[in-house]
């Protein structure tokens, strides 16, 4: 009998959610109760949004049913999402930037009279009854990350939302703010609405969660309760088998300095100071992990470092073995390899910086050997040969090497630009978010690189995301704030904890 | 099942890998689409499309001479799609190549009226070719440094160039340069393009700028970087690439290109300079770079079918009274078509009714 | 002292006769730009609402008699004439681009040759049907460019010939630039249309029908646009079709897009200072420079406005955010 079941107040049943051959969910049943706050936990790639994207009308289940209270519904767009009062916070904040906080909050609502001055009052009462601080003249291009998120968040409740599904809101919030936001996302509970966290941090899910489901590689693989669960089962339920991080983390003997940063200070094109006065040194035969909030300035420290962003003041100085220094500000990429400077970088944004989407391995191996040889003529012979030893090597899944990198998955478009990146034997390696949505097998295959890279005595720069990894793989983390070099700790000794407080703190003030 | 009748009727799916074969097919397709919308068009003007279309072939390839007139039609506008292919692979939108054949036209004629008897035919006509590369480089080159300077939008710059040069030439013609009647003078025979079986040799010239241009993007660094920019231009920096350099170069050598154009058209088919030399080829050319995925071998083909279009409908207005713009009118169905087909070869639809049985077949 | 009045009366009133085209060119091209959507194609769009807009006129006078034909009628047949063939192009031009997901540069280009190209066609039909002369009764051509205002107001000195003498259509058309500012700016639907433009995911993930606004904004804004050709075909080029003159109208509506800033107000005063700037030559002949060199002057003055507002660097003056780009919202 239906009374005695449990009736949800969505639940999917054996939901199947295909990208081509890629098969993004499978089959997975779950369950969103009133006044509970269930945690979706998976690595990343094992298929949260996507699974949440059909809750919210952005995509159409292929398999599969949909209940809202126990009654069959298909969500095919937005709209009929808000139907049924389900709200998405999504990761990348769908938000105009040229538009007030308030309409951006009313965009898509049919509520007659377009009277912004209702409006207005309107979000500027919910705020202050779940003590949110938002201006909703404000535009969002003046607005922080924060505020971004507040906004959103202010959206769905602005609509009545009585299902919110939050995607991976704390990745780019501060440990106060994520305190913030959990005690907000405690009062909705309170408040008896269904709230889903999407979220890969176990403290988080045991912080924040009634239940937890957990969906593996698109499979789901189980919702237990959070009170009966330990975060070690959580993992194993995660990645499947028992993994401490066991990152092998050998010792490189007598490094050297291999680049001195001084005085780094970057202002971009909108006028904002990205980097404030920036000093470090990066040695030959370590690995630097550069840990901090989303936005902290690590794209411009790496980019000014490669020659890609304008530097406003500083310098940055390279030393090769022979003790030759070379001035690395001022120079364009072109120059600095001119100089003989072995720079290896793998950017944060692969397909639209370090690599040509539409060509080939072979095609993208030419990247940084297009200029070799005499003449007007292009060298394909040799990049494809390195191609194809990148191909077996580092066993990249491709029909051949002149198939569209664009069309390859996360995984193998990484491996094949860190590939390229090593092979051309550097002296500094650089690489921001190098395991960002790839498997737990391939992030060890690049964890394993990076540290031979090293051992042969380059200078590694490594911006990580998970303290974790950054704890258990690099030599010295330093840690940016706002732009600022808040601290570089010897990452042996150093406590998560710690590394935490330096995130969000400059000299001992909170930082903005 | 519940769900599966309320799926939307038609949803869509990148598909992934097409054979060669049935991309073509799809092409061929949608120029016989096209080529049935203008029929009806044809109706309207109570002509048959068949006896129509009859005429335009016999009207454009029937005869020697005919077809001497289609080839002349189609070496500027292969010539030209030739110069604007590098700046669509770019993604450089240069619609200025109307004015780069006039800026080249322009050059070349500056140098006939300097130097014509003064010096062999030869010599003379290579001065004119290089006049000629140089003047519509230049004119590619102004909107090419406004972009790599502060990315002004070169459509429209490219654009607002054609208008101004033709304005110039305008006034030379009437003013400094006329001749009589509001017309330039001939040229003396000596910067005449000689003759290579009954055509002006530009024929010639542009058949050995497709083998140039096609090494070109295909096999040379500068081609590479090209392609790169083309694709992303955060990559093309990140590999060291002097992105405005390369635009500023590329667009040089596309309105050279466009230039010698000019120059073939003054000297070997007008043999003067007029305000309307170039005549809307550079507008043409562009789809003919861009129906030909910016391959030269297939411009020459579809070139040459444009040529037996626009050389047809002149027959057409001739024998049947049919307007000569008719011709405007089927290439802007055949662009729409080819345009529109891509999306076939890219996509695959599948239909409700039949999207679980093919699903499931995939498996 | 007066000679210079008079001179800047009658410059003001023919840079406002020929500023009409252009701003029903401007306005529609805003709209659907608003959207997200370059059309390039104002120049073909201009020529169909020219050609098919004095077609409508044309024709409706032959069925009716000549002398019988109703001006309120004939203003409206020529409205609704050019509306709907510029609505056919941008049609295609939407389906092409929205649907079929091609490039946008491309097709807008494409739809500018079929457009001319349709233009000339129906021009020179028209042409040969009525024997080798398209004419229309100088009633109906007179009424097109009378002002709607009384005599009294027009008889004022100089207001009465700025603001009270010009014809009918150059009224609609600032109407329609208020209108449009309004809808744009104060109306839910106009939010909705411009969160389309700057950003299509933002609006499909708030319930928008993307698909639905991109539509109708380009098909709207085609109809607009294509008003401008046949105001100009009725006002300037008195009824007859003249291709040569029409041509590079569309082509600087687009570049007054840019100028304005996607502004529907600024595009009044705008199209009126490039209409000044088409007729200066006709008006203020300076020696030592030729007519020919002067008639270039609004391109010259559209590459460096195109230059200027390239250098300025200011969020609230950018184009749309996804100008030009198609949308798929699957993409992945």
């Amino acid at each position: 009998m239906a009374a005695l079941e449990t009736v949800y107040a969505i639940e999917l049943r054996n939901i199947t959610k295909r990208f081509g051959s890629v098969v993004a969910n499978d089959g997975i049943c779950l369950g969103l109760q009133r006044g509970k706050v269930l945690a979706l936990l998976g690595e990343n790639g094992s298929g949260k949004t996507t699974l949440m994207n059909m809750l919210a009308g952005i995509y159409l289940p292929d398999e599969g049913e949909i209940l809202a209270d126990g009654e069959p519904v298909t969500i095919r767009s937005p709209k009929d999402s808000f139907k049924y009062k389900i709200g998405m916070i999504h990761q990348h904040f769908k938000l105009v930037d040229v538009f007030t906080a308030a309409e951006n909050i009313v965009l898509g609502l049919n509520d007659g009279k377009h009277d912004m001055k209702a409006v207005n009052a309107k979000v500027r009462e919910i705020c202050e009854r779940y003590g949110f601080d938002i201006d909703p003249t404000k535009k969002i291009y003046d607005m922080s990350v924060s505020q971004k998120q507040t906004v959103e968040i202010v959206k769905v409740l602005y609509r009545g939302a009585d299902i919110l599904i939050l995607d991976e809101p704390t990745a780019v919030l501060t440990p106060q703010e994520t305190e913030r936001l959990f005690d907000v996302l405690r009062n909705m509970r309170a408040d008896g609405k269904a709230i889903v966290i999407i979220t890969h941090k176990l403290n988080e899910v045991m912080a924040i969660s009634d239940e937890v489901a957990v969906l593996r590689k698109g499979k789901y693989i189980g919702t237990v309760k959070t009170a009966e669960t330990t975060a070690q089962q959580l993992t194993d339920m995660m990645v499947g088998r028992s993994v401490t991080l066991n990152i092998d983390r050998p010792k490189y003997e007598n490094p050297l300095p291999r680049m001195k940063v001084e005085g780094l200070t970057c202002i971009n094109g909108e006028g904002i100071k990205k980097l404030k006065d920036v000093s470090f040194v990066a040695m030959g035969g370590e690995i630097l992990g550069v840990a901090g909030i989303a936005g902290s300035g690590q794209k411009e420290l790496l980019e000014s470092i490669a020659g890609l962003c304008p530097i406003a003041n500083g310098s940055i100085l390279y030393t090769p073995i022979d003790g030759n220094e070379t001035q690395l500000v001022g120079k364009t990429p072109k120059q600095i390899k001119n100089a003989g400077v072995a720079l290896a970088f793998v950017p944060e944004d692969r397909l639209g910086m370090g690599l040509v989407g539409s060509m080939g391995m072979t095609g993208n191996m030419m990247l940084r050997s297009w200029k070799k040889g005499w003449g007007p003529f292009v060298n394909r012979k040799d990049p494809e040969n390195l191609a194809n030893k990148i191909w077996h090597d580092l066993e990249v899944v491709t029909p051949s090497v002149d198939f569209p990198v664009r069309r390859m998955s996360g995984g193998n478009v990484q491996k094949v630009l860190v590939g390229r990146e090593i092979a051309s034997a550097p002296s500094v390696f650089m690489s921001a978010y190098a395991v960002r949505g790839l498997d737990i097998n391939t992030s060890y295959t690049i964890y394993n690189l990076m540290t031979e890279q090293k051992m042969r005595g380059a200078a590694v720069i490594f911006v990580g995301e998970d303290l974790d990894v950054l704890l258990e793989l690099c030599d010295k983390i330093l840690v940016l704030c706002g732009g600022e070099v808040s601290g570089i700790v010897d990452a042996r000794t150093a406590t998560k904890e710690e590394i935490g407080l330096l995130m969000t703190t400059v000299g001992g003030k909170e930082a903005e | 099942m519940h769900n599966e009748a309320k799926t939307p009727l038609i949803r869509l799916a990148k598909r992934e890998g097409i054979r060669p074969a049935s991309t073509w097919l799809i092409r061929i397709a949608s120029i016989l689409v096209a080529l049935i919308l203008g029929s009806f068009i044809i109706m309207i003007t109570g002509v048959n499309p068949i006896e129509a279309y009859g005429t335009m072939i016999k009207g454009s390839l029937g005869s020697k001479v005919y077809l001497q007139q289609t080839i002349k039609i189609a070496i500027p506008l292969l010539g030209c799609a030739l110069a604007i292919a590098p700046c669509f692979k770019m993604r450089f939108w240069n619609i200025g190549a109307e004015g780069q054949i006039t800026a080249g036209a322009l050059a070349a004629t500056f140098v006939v009226r300097q130097l014509a008897g003064k010096v062999p035919s030869l010599v003379l006509l290579i001065l004119m070719a290089l006049a000629s590369l140089i003047g519509g480089g230049i004119w590619g080159l102004i909107p090419g440094f406004f972009k790599a300077k502060w990315n002004t939008n070169e459509t429209l710059f490219t654009l607002m160039m054609n208008y101004i040069i033709i304005g110039v030439v305008a006034w030379l013609q009437i003013g400094p340069w006329q001749g009589r009647q509001g017309r330039m003078a001939q040229f003396p025979a000596e910067a005449i393009l000689p003759k290579v079986f009954g055509i002006h040799c530009g024929w010639i010239i542009v058949l050995v700028l497709v083998v140039v241009v096609y090494i070109y993007m295909n096999h040379t660094k500068q081609g590479y970087e090209i392609a790169v920019i083309g694709d992303s231009l955060n990559t093309a920096r990140y590999a060291g690439m002097n992105v405005g350099g390369i635009m500023m170069r590329t667009m040089f050598l596309s309105g050279a290109v466009s230039g010698l154009v000019g120059f073939i058209v003054a000297s070997g088919a007008n043999g003067t300079l007029a305000s309307d030399i170039a005549d809307g080829v550079g507008f043409t050319a562009i789809t003919v770079a861009w129906l030909s995925q910016l391959n030269s071998f297939v411009m020459i083909v579809i070139s040459m079918l444009l040529g037996i279009l626009t050389m047809g409908a002149d027959t057409l207005q001739t024998n049947l009274n049919v307007p000569v713009s008719i011709s405007h009118i089927i290439i802007g169905l055949l662009l729409f078509c080819m345009l529109g087909c891509e999306f076939f070869i890219n996509y695959r639809m599948i239909l409700r009714s039949k999207a679980h049985g093919k699903e499931a077949a995939s498996k | 002292m007066n000679e210079i009045m008079t001179f800047i009366v009658t410059l003001i009133v023919a840079a406002i006769s020929y500023s009409t085209p252009l701003l029903f060119g401007t306005l529609g091209e805003i709209l659907t730009e608003k959207s997200g959507n370059l059309n390039l194609g104002v120049e073909g769009i201009m020529y169909m609402g020219g050609a098919i807009g004095l077609g409508g006129v044309f024709y409706y006078e032959k069925i009716v008699g000549a002398g019988n034909a109703n001006v309120i009628v004939a203003f409206a047949v020529a409205i609704l004439f050019a509306l709907l063939a510029g609505a056919l192009a941008s049609l295609i031009f939407s389906f092409i681009t929205i649907t079929l997901r091609a490039n946008q540069n491309v097709t807008g280009l494409a739809l500018s040759i079929f457009g001319t190209g349709v233009g000339q066609f129906v021009g020179e039909y028209m042409r040969i049907q009525a024997g080798g002369y398209v004419s229309i009764s100088n009633d109906l051509k007179e009424a097109f460019i009378a002002s709607p205002f009384p005599n009294f107001l027009q008889n004022i000195p100089i207001i009465g010939d700025i603001l009270f003498g010009h014809s009918f259509f150059f009224y609609l058309a600032v109407v329609l630039a208020i209108c449009l500012h309004i809808f744009l700016k104060k109306t839910r639907t106009g939010l909705y249309l411009r969160s389309v433009g700057e950003s299509p995911a933002t609006a499909d993930a708030a319930g928008i029908n993307v698909t639905k606004n991109k539509y109708l904004a380009t098909i709207i804004g085609g109809g607009i646009s294509a008003i401008g050709g046949m105001v100009y075909i009725v006002t300037l080029a008195g009824c007859t079709w003249n291709h040569e003159g029409l041509a590079g109208f569309g082509w600087l509506a687009v570049a007054l897009v840019i100028f304005c800033l996607w502004r529907p107000l600024s595009a009044i005063w705008g199209s009126v200072l490039f209409g000044a700037l088409m007729i200066l030559y006709t008006r203020l002949q300076i020696p030592f420079i030729p007519t020919e060199l002067y008639k270039i002057l609004p391109y010259v003055v559209t590459v460096v406005v195109l230059v200027i507002s390239s250098m300025r660097n200011n969020k609230e003056k950018q184009p749309p955010a996804s100008l030009g780009l198609a949308y798929f919202r699957e993409e992945r």
